[in-house]
């Protein structure tokens, strides 16, 4: 089933020159083959510096691999005379949303993608209305974006790479900035733009009650993958993913801890109700 | 606080000033600045202030906003205009006592020159007062665009403009973060003579600086990420167009420079240069 595969990493390895405080070149990926299927919600995870943010600048071409081979929807991200359809297809989220913003209201923000793909001013205006609408941002088009709360920008900055018709969408950690509130919000519009558009995402998190929502999830260290799986078997690893510096979603941890008392619970716990109805029909057999 | 500071200094409203082509509201700035210097005459010079009271009406940005705008040079208005007084010779001697002499020269030139500039200064804020700064890069843009025969990037350059303006709220926080930052280590940046106080700034320019660079890199790579190549091929989502109202205006200030040359003439000039 090749044609429903829309990323592709095949055996890529990626090192960063050796600088001068730094004579060893730092090999960050080595080897590492990842299929993503179109339309899927795939979570990234892993402890600082363990290649995650590299994986996802490797995706639309900021970045091209030493050695193996990155496909985009067939394109190689290497080839230079490419990499414009490539970031057609693969957008690109990132940690602050100051830094993403490019321009002084909100609307024409949201425009910079469509007017660099050199669409015609109807078509762009079309876009951008619809894009805003999509992460419910429409009311603020016409404000300044540093009056905004951080959940919005990262709205708006999404918003951007919607308005560019992009299949896929990369999010390298868009929440590690924001307050609680503003982590739902950009979730919500993330698993939104998954459900009801069909955009595959991957999103790169080390929060892990973000990984659960996800189809699939991967864990990374150092440059490579350890475990990949739906996130009902991945979080069953509660060793492992500790070994690695992780941690469990809170509801997997406790019921972790409870069977290691002795309780007889499920291994497979993600939430808060499926443990709680755990504990309940464990706490009845007894 | 530091968030409530608008970028330029643009005042919302929808004025017919705020709706006029931004391409033409520069156009006629300029057209006013050239007028002012032409104008030397007392009735040229009325009309003058007249035209700058109409205009600020129109505009209806509140008179306290454009005085805050005259303020700052206000200085430099009473420091040419006594230098204007003390120096400026001929026509009739009014005081001619030991060194001082003040003549109705004199007097006359301090007068005009006092009124120019502050017309000057109205006229100019009156642009950024109904203008917002993407408009005004924008129309800078598009005048300057003939320029692009002699290889000089401008929608680049353009680019740059809207850049800085959309990250000087963003460097504002940041200051004020550092700032906090070092006072909580102990910073004093209040007290001392002026040499110490500027010593005291460097621990907040270098991480200023070092962030500044950082978040350049990532905003270079989000572009890079949006297809932004700086090259050709460019489109824009708001187009300008010009409407009978910008041609009404320009009409008008062409009415205005033809009057202060008629008035010029029929009129004895009082400025001697």
């Amino acid at each position: 089933m090749e044609d429903k595969v829309i990323i592709k990493f095949d055996n890529v390895s990626f090192a960063y020159e050796a600088s001068e405080e730094d004579t060893a070149a730092t090999q960050v990926v080595d080897g590492f083959s990842l299929d993503v299927p179109k339309g899927q919600f795939l979570a990234v995870l892993g402890h600082n510096g363990c290649g995650k943010s590299t994986v996802a600048k490797l995706i639309n071409g900021i970045l091209v691999p030493s050695a193996g081979k990155v496909t985009v929807d067939g394109l190689d991200t290497a080839d230079d005379d490419k990499v414009t359809d490539v970031r057609r297809t693969v957008g690109m989220v990132f940690q602050n949303p100051d830094n993403q913003i490019v321009a002084t209201i909100v609307e024409d923000d949201v425009a910079f993608g469509p007017e660099n793909l050199g669409m015609p001013p109807h078509e762009i205006r079309k876009r951008v209305d619809d894009a805003l609408k999509a992460v419910g941002m429409y009311e603020f088009r016409d404000r300044e974006p540093h009056r905004l709360s951080g959940g919005q920008k990262q709205r708006v900055a999404i918003a951007g790479i919607i308005a560019m018709n992009t299949k896929c969408i990369v999010m390298d950690e868009p929440t590690a900035m924001l307050d609680p509130h503003g982590r739902q919000e950009v979730m919500d519009t993330i698993q939104m733009l998954n459900k009801e558009r069909g955009i595959t995402v991957i999103l790169i998190t080390h929060y892990m009650d973000e990984a659960v929502k996800a189809d699939r999830v991967v864990v990374m260290d150092k440059g490579e993958i350890v475990l990949d799986g739906v996130p009902r078997d991945v979080f069953k690893n509660v060793e492992k993913l500790k070994s690695l510096g992780l941690d469990v979603p809170q509801a997997t941890e406790l019921a972790y801890r409870l069977r290691k008392a002795g309780l007889d619970i499920p291994d497979n716990i993600l939430d808060e109700k499926e443990c709680a109805e755990a504990i309940l029909a464990a706490l009845e057999v007894k | 606080m530091i968030k409530d500071i608008t970028i330029g200094q643009y005042f919302i409203g929808d004025s017919l000033l705020h709706r006029l082509d931004a391409r033409m509201k520069i156009i006629l700035t300029i057209a006013f600045i050239v007028s002012i210097f032409i104008c030397k005459s007392f009735p040229a010079l009325l009309l003058m202030v007249l035209f700058t009271f109409v205009v600020v009406l129109i505009s209806k940005v509140p008179v306290k906003m454009v005085l805050k705008s005259v303020k700052p040079i206000a200085i430099i208005v009473a420091f040419t205009s006594i230098l204007n007084i003390f120096y400026v010779r001929g026509g009739t001697p009014l005081v001619d006592w030991r060194f001082i002499h003040i003549t109705s020269n004199g007097v006359f030139t301090a007068i005009f020159m006092a009124v120019r500039i502050v017309c000057l200064v109205i006229i100019s804020s009156m642009l950024t007062y109904t203008t917002t700064p993407t408009m005004l890069t924008d129309a800078i843009e598009k005048l300057l665009s003939p320029l692009k025969l002699f290889k000089i990037p401008v929608s680049t350059l353009a680019m740059m403009m809207t850049l800085a303006l959309r990250f000087i709220p963003t460097l504002i926080d940041e200051i004020d973060r550092i700032t906090n930052a070092q006072k909580a280590r102990g910073a004093n940046l209040d007290d001392g003579n002026f040499i110490e106080r500027v010593k005291a700034l460097v621990p907040i320019i270098v991480p200023l600086f070092v962030s500044s660079i950082r978040r350049a890199y990532e905003l270079a790579d989000a572009m890079d990420c949006r297809c932004y190549t700086g090259g050709p091929g460019r489109t824009r989502m708001k187009q300008m167009k010009l409407h009978p109202r910008d041609f009404a205006a320009l009409a008008v200030v062409v009415l205005l420079i033809a009057g202060i040359v008629l008035l010029n003439i029929y009129f004895k000039a009082v400025l001697v240069r």
